[in-house]
């Protein structure tokens, strides 16, 4: 693994005083695709939000050697982590373009926008629409809006909670082949994934949760390959 | 009644309404930005007025010059209502809408009082100025120059809203607005758009009382039955709807003259309540709400 730009040790946290994340040790490497598999209610979306700044939490998180404990969201964002939430949260009565360029909005400088360019060679489908209210946009539209506002935010690591969710399957491998080329543009992923075998074909390495746990972790073929894993862990 | 006379009170009326109409906006902005009702709006203008007054009293500042220190200065009080009491009401965990309807009120019964403790409980007005005594007169109709000047530069300030509203920050208002949690996702701290939101509410019925305060009395409870009136005209207009708010205001303004015309000047608000039955029967949702 490369050195790692995430560093999670002992991570826990908790809706109302109801424990989801039971002490989480997690690297991500630059330039890493690492994906985060497992049923639901696993705390997948949990790990995001907590890395994200979204939630409080105990234990500890370092980005890019920096401590996130009591760092508040949106400077966490501008820091280089960027969420794609479950769910979208786009901004439903903004335009495309407004949802794009307000991704931008945090950051100062000529280049604030240049983001946009790769936006559009990813999703060209946005800039077919972008007058467009992101409500009237297509589940995989809203999604491909979902991860260019997120780009706007120039992070290094993107975090993406369940891309695929509710979108046609023919999009799904769209959207994965998406991932991989912000890969390749240098950007360190971390996805979240229901889909095992796409996820696990785009990823490096992977980490199984269960009821806030990590009970597996290994290279991605190493996960793949194991049928009992999926048995198990994975209810496939 | 001469037509002239019914043409006079019809463009007082109209006059007044812009005035109305920018206290609502000041309200609607607020409330659509974070759904709190700010029952303190009122006592904010009569603030601005006292300010005016004092000003004028013991400076010798001339009201209309006064304007942009006023402004600077609720804007400046606005930002301090949010980071004192209403950052923190947001932050209960329980009854959080409660909380806010109290922080609000309780603030509005304190700001009466440190009125009538600290200026008196005498009504006051600002009797000199540019403005002053002054009338512009149109074939028969005359009307007074103060009315004329609150009513042009509360449209100035209305038309500045609107402007502010197309900004890369009006959008960011917009965003917080439909999701205030998934703003800090593109790195924006919804709490500074929150304090900018009620800096600028609180600037913008700063200004309206300003101008009021050039030819309305000052009094601890000024703001009580303008408070009332921006109520009205949100909801005719339509919650967080600016355009709304300023038709609503012209409106209400056109209402309540023609009414203290033809019935009262005393029942000169009993127009403005029936229209507001009347629109919650027919159309709750005011002219232009979204809701
Ligand atoms: N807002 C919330 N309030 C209370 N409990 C919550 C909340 N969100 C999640 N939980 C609980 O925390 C645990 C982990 O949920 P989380 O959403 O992280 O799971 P997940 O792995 O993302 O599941 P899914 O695959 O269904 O998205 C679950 O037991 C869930 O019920
Ligand atoms: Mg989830």
């Amino acid at each position: 693994m490369p050195a790692p730009i995430l560093h999670v040790r002992g991570l826990t946290a908790a809706y109302r005083g109801l424990r989801a994340l039971h002490g989480i040790d997690l690297d991500v490497g630059e330039g890493e695709v690492v994906a985060v598999v497992g049923a639901n209610g696993a705390g997948k979306s949990t790990l995001l939000r907590a890395i994200a700044g979204q939630m409080s939490i105990g234990g500890s998180v370092q980005f890019a050697g920096k401590s996130l404990a009591r760092v508040p969201a949106h400077q966490i964002n501008r820091l280089g982590i960027g969420l794609v939430p479950e769910g979208r949260r786009l901004f439903p009565r903004l335009s495309v373009e407004d949802n794009l360029r307000l991704g931008a909005y945090a950051r100062r400088g000529p280049d604030r926008f240049k983001p946009l360019d790769f936006v559009f060679t990813l999703f060209p489908r946005l800039q077919e629409r972008l007058s467009q209210r992101a409500e009237t946009l297509s589940g995989g539209e809203q999604q491909m809006l979902a991860i260019g506002r997120a780009l706007m935010t120039a992070p290094k690591l993107l975090m993406l909670d369940e891309p695929s969710q509710g979108i046609m399957p023919r999009l799904v491998d769209d959207i994965l082949a998406a991932v991989r080329r912000i890969r390749d543009a240098g950007v360190t992923i971390l996805i979240v994934e229901q889909r095992l075998a796409e996820t696990l074909e785009i990823a490096d390495r992977a980490y199984v949760l269960q009821t806030g746990r990590v009970v597996m972790q290994g290279s991605a073929a190493e996960i793949a390959g194991n049928a009992e894993i999926r048995r198990a862990y994975l209810g496939m | 009644m001469t037509a002239s006379l019914v043409l006079q009170v019809a463009i007082g009326g109209l006059l007044m309404g812009l005035v109305y109409a920018l206290v609502a906006a000041g309200l609607s902005l607020i409330f659509g930005l974070m759904d709190v009702v700010n029952f303190a709006h009122g006592q904010l203008l009569m603030l601005a007025m006292y300010a005016v007054f004092e000003f004028h009293t013991l400076l010798g500042l001339d009201p209309l010059v006064q304007l942009p220190l006023v402004a600077a200065l609720l804007f400046v009080l606005g930002v301090a209502i949010y980071r004192g009491l209403i950052a923190r009401a947001l932050a209960v965990r329980f009854n959080t809408g409660m909380v806010q309807i109290f922080v609000t009120f309780g603030l509005s019964i304190f700001l009466v009082g440190f009125a009538q403790l600290v200026f008196g409980t005498d009504f006051r007005s600002v009797n000199s100025g540019l403005l002053f005594g002054r009338t512009v007169a149109i074939g028969q109709i005359v009307l007074p120059l103060p009315q004329i000047a609150a009513g042009l530069v509360c449209l100035l300030a209305f038309a500045a809203l609107m402007l502010i509203a197309r900004t890369e920050f009006g959008r960011a208002l917009e965003a917080t607005r439909e999701d205030r949690d998934a703003v800090a996702l593109i790195g924006i701290d919804r709490n500074r758009i929150f304090s900018l939101g009620w800096g600028i509410g609180a600037a913008t019925v700063g200004i309206a009382g300003v101008m009021l305060a050039s030819f309305y009395y000052i009094s601890p409870t000024v703001g009580d039955s303008f408070a009332l009136i921006a109520y009205v005209t949100v909801a005719l207009g339509g919650f967080g709807s600016l355009i709304g708010a300023l038709i609503a205001g012209l409106l209400i303004g056109l209402t309540e003259a023609m009414t203290a015309l033809v019935i009262d000047p005393s029942l000169k608000q009993i127009g403005v309540f029936m229209i507001y039955v009347l629109v919650l029967m027919v159309r709750p949702r005011g002219l232009f709400g979204r809701l």
